[in-house]
């Protein structure tokens, strides 16, 4: 089996998961500044199954490709503790208030250099929970994509096999190479970071973020290579301009509205003894009965 | 969303201890490795924050999977199938994860893949561990049998097994036998020489054996026939590879379920000698139950966190007569003692790791190139301080554990005795912590020449005693200073009796009596660096001021030649 290379395209999301008071501003955008950044949960899935590939087959590497600020590096950084080879940062004003069109526009024309057998990327992002675009970046490259995959199950030189979630169970699918992979958050969770590579890769740093940095940290990047994390402008890039960003986004904001749920959350058990005995369990603890 | 070293900072404020510059200066030889190895560290800071790190993995590991996985671990239990181990599910599923995270060889050598790390570290990630599951630290903790192949094996063992450890796979140490538990002199399971092809082999029974099927196995057995006591054993490391050992069952324990048990019937199993023929007893299982009994010492911190927590979550949710029960005197005080016993066992758990750490980092450098004489020197004196602490924070470790725990069942009330709250499973494990590796009883045996050579009372007065203190807390001192000298006071009179057997009588009275004035000593130095040990300080030393005073009313109103009553048929 010849060896792949993999990119896997993430973002840098706030954390969404917990919000607290302050997560909306007044004008109803996120408060970016209130929220903890993280790796999109769905990225990481989609991590996890290509590291399985470097796993499985000798010499294919993975390279995260994510486009944000500079603070974004952070998520290549966590890629690379959890066994990632290295990453592209695509940072420029350029890109500025892109939407999901410009994004994966942006994403399709880094992706043009790298020239990568499988793209791997989450379902969607938190923040936007758009799913868009992983399958622009498909069409715009002209590649096969499939969408909610749980695990790849096979790959030869020419194809890949992946197992798809759907509503009421599964199907199995077979794809040419090169292609592009949505990953579903059902799939299995990312490794956990690697002791020896967080202690190799901790002081990885992004061009942006060596600004105003000691002679030492530079002196360190100098003498170790593998601590450069590549940053990208929209100069390292082929596009057309007039595509990127606030310019090359049609989306246009209407109305932003909060909205309160109605419905109060509804558990859905099924038959079984152990679901009945968990939930037993569940209403015991929390003192709702006994 | 757990992590259970990132939610306890007072596990990193101990990397935050003076000697921890010289320990890790020493481990990594100035920094040297820093050119060859791109995981090294090029200065103490470096150093500390890959500690750090890794210690965060470790708490977020423990937190989302280990801890969620307890209470199937404990039901589940592992089995034998075809005289093999099959762990539990979550165990297993923990031990994958862990070696994802490569979290094995965490104090070994660089050069065979390990982290380098010193054993306070280590200890750390045992710790956080331990809280989240116990049974999972006896089987991952056994990664410091290497430490003991680092410290004894040839160099041709050492690169065959120790980069094994480090990939993750699992080690045991098979000690005990039917009839050779405390006493290992009674070891009997068979090592002969075989000379047509130059090897080893081992035959008998093992018994009570920590993850007796692990991937490799340190074996004490006797290699001189003839002989029937410690001077005729040795120490074999035996690779499970070879597959010539069969679990005949594994034991129904009280606790730390997950966790198996074996015993081993070795029928021809091909073994490696260690170091030196005769010197399996003497030398290297010392040094390996010294490194278990702070790996005990750990789980016992680890557990006692674990039910503190449990404790004063469940007083501050239950309401009865119209207000949570922490407001009640009764339920705050034991509340109250519980963390102070808790900070206090902490506290020397960590000065305990530090003297083994200073110690062993002379060892191997003493292995590499001569020491000069200050370094010869610095080594003995950490070498003895590490010798009369590990007895001494395993005793206490393990007590408060069991008291820690058996409180915080209390605080739970009926609940607490029903299986549906963790707090039950905290006591059962809790339960083994004060037995193996020695009983608390056999732990005094080893602290109290500590007592009687007056090698505490120094290094309390010398050290402790002189350390700066804010003038506020002159009295905790002025209080220390009294139960030291009823510690000497308590000794000469002990002594002056000149009979063993009335000193082995008192035994456990004098080692504890200097175990509170050390204890209340370390909290009350912590506490002129973070405000929050100062209330402990004063709760532990009110508690030790009590107890010692029991403890000394008792020594002198003995009358010596009445320890005739005591003797039992």
């Amino acid at each position: 089996m010849k060896k792949l290379k993999i990119v896997v395209l993430a973002k840098q999301v706030p954390d969404t998961r917990n919000v607290g008071k302050d997560a909306m501003k007044a004008d109803g955008t996120v408060n970016r500044a209130a929220l903890p950044a993280i790796f999109n949960p769905e990225d990481l899935n989609a991590l996890e199954q290509a590291l399985r590939l470097k796993d499985k087959i000798e010499g294919t590497t993975v390279h995260i490709l994510t486009m944000g600020p500079g603070r974004a590096a952070e998520i290549i950084r966590e890629a690379e503790y959890r066994g990632a080879d290295g990453g592209y940062l695509l940072s420029d004003r350029a890109f500025a208030g892109s939407d999901t069109l410009a994004t994966s526009y942006a994403l399709a024309c880094a992706l043009r250099n790298l020239n990568a057998d499988i793209i791997v990327c989450g379902r969607q992002a938190i923040d936007g929970d758009t799913a868009q675009v992983g399958p622009q970046v498909a069409e715009k490259l002209g590649l096969p994509q499939v969408t909610y995959v749980e695990e790849i199950t096979d790959v030869t030189e020419d194809k890949i096999t992946v197992k798809r979630r759907l509503e009421r169970g599964f199907e199995v699918v077979e794809c040419p190479v090169p292609c592009v992979l949505t990953v579903n958050g059902s799939a299995a969770p990312c490794r956990p970071r690697n002791a020896r590579f967080v202690t190799r890769y901790k002081y990885a740093r992004a061009a942006q973020e060596l600004q105003g940095a000691d002679e030492d940290s530079l002196k360190l990047i100098e003498e170790r290579p593998y601590l450069k994390i590549n940053e990208w402008s929209v100069n390292d890039i082929t596009c057309n301009p007039e595509d990127l960003g606030l310019s090359g986004s049609p989306t246009k904001v209407k109305n932003i509205e909060n909205v309160v749920f109605q419905a109060k959350e509804a558990k859905i058990l099924d038959s079984s003894d152990e679901a009945i005995d968990a939930m037993m369990k569940e209403l015991i603890v929390n003192h709702t009965i006994g | 969303m757990a992590n259970f070293y990132t939610d306890n900072q007072d596990i990193k404020f101990q990397l935050g201890h003076p000697l921890m510059k010289k320990i890790v200066a020493l481990k990594e030889r100035d920094y040297a490795e820093a050119l060859q190895y791109d995981n090294a560290p090029r200065n103490f800071e470096d150093a500390v924050d890959n500690y750090d790190r890794v210690l965060e993995i470790v708490g977020e590991i423990s937190g989302d999977v280990v801890d969620p996985n307890a209470e199937g671990v404990d039901a589940e239990g592992p089995e034998v199938i075809d005289g093999h181990v099959r762990y539990a599910s979550g165990t297993q599923q923990n031990i994958d994860i862990i070696n994802q995270a490569g979290l094995n060889g965490i104090s070994l050598p660089r050069k065979y893949n390990g982290l380098n790390f010193p054993i306070t570290p280590f200890i750390m990630a045992a710790e956080v561990v331990a809280r989240a599951d116990a049974s999972l630290q006896n089987i991952w903790g056994l990664q410091d049998c290497a430490e003991t192949i680092n410290e004894f094996a040839s160099e041709e063992q050492k690169a065959k097994y120790l980069p094994r450890v480090c990939a993750g796979e699992t080690c045991a140490m098979a000690l005990t036998e039917p009839d050779a538990g405390s006493d290992l002199q009674a070891v009997q399971l068979k090592a002969t020489y075989n000379e047509a092809d130059g090897k080893w082999y081992l035959n008998g029974v093992k018994r009570f054996i920590t993850n007796g099927d692990g991937n490799i196995s340190l074996v004490l057995a006797r290699s001189e026939e003839g002989t029937s006591d410690g001077r005729g054993l040795s120490m074999f490391i035996y690779d499970r590879a070879s597959d010539a050992v069969k679990v005949r069952r594994i034991e129904n324990k009280l606790g730390i379920k997950g966790s198996p048990t074996c015993e081993l019937v070795f029928r021809n199993a091909p073994a490696e000698l260690v170091g030196e023929r005769k010197m399996g007893l003497i030398k290297y299982v010392m040094a390996l139950m010294n490194a278990a009994r702070l790996g005990i010492g750990a789980q016992s911190v680890g557990i006692a966190e674990a039910a503190y927590r449990q404790g004063l979550k469940y007083a501050q949710e239950r309401l009865q007569f119209g207000k949570p029960i922490i407001e009640f005197p009764a339920v705050y005080e034991m509340l109250a003692n519980m963390e102070a016993k808790l900070h206090g066992i902490r506290a020397i758990l960590y000065e305990t790791s530090r003297f083994v750490d200073m110690y062993k980092a002379y060892y191997h450098l003493s292995k590499e190139r001569a020491l000069d004489k200050a370094e010869r020197d610095e080594m003995k004196y950490y070498q003895r301080l590490a010798d009369i602490y590990t007895p001494m924070q395993k005793l206490f470790a393990s007590e408060y554990a069991n008291e820690i725990s058996y409180d915080a069942l209390q605080i739970h009330g009926g609940s607490g005795f029903m299986k549906d709250y963790p707090i039950q499973r905290y006591v059962r494990d809790a339960r083994i912590t004060n037995i193996y590796e020695g009983t608390s009883q056999l732990q005094v045996v080893a602290a109290i020449r500590g007592v009687t050579t007056g090698q505490y009372a120094k290094y309390i007065r010398d050290v402790y005693e002189k350390a700066e203190i804010a003038p506020e807390h002159e009295c905790l001192r002025d209080a220390l200073k009294k139960m030291t000298d009823k510690l000497e006071a308590a000794t000469a009179k002990v002594m002056a009796a000149d009979n063993v057997e009335y000193t082995d009588f008192h035994a456990r009275r004098l080692v504890e009596t200097a175990g509170y004035t050390i204890i209340g000593y370390l909290l009350l130095i912590d506490a002129q660096k973070c405000d929050k040990f100062l209330k402990s300080a004063e709760i532990f030393i009110k508690y030790g001021e009590s107890k010692v005073a029991a403890h000394c009313a008792f020594i002198d109103s003995f009358d010596p030649s009445r320890l005739g009553i005591y003797r039992q048929a």
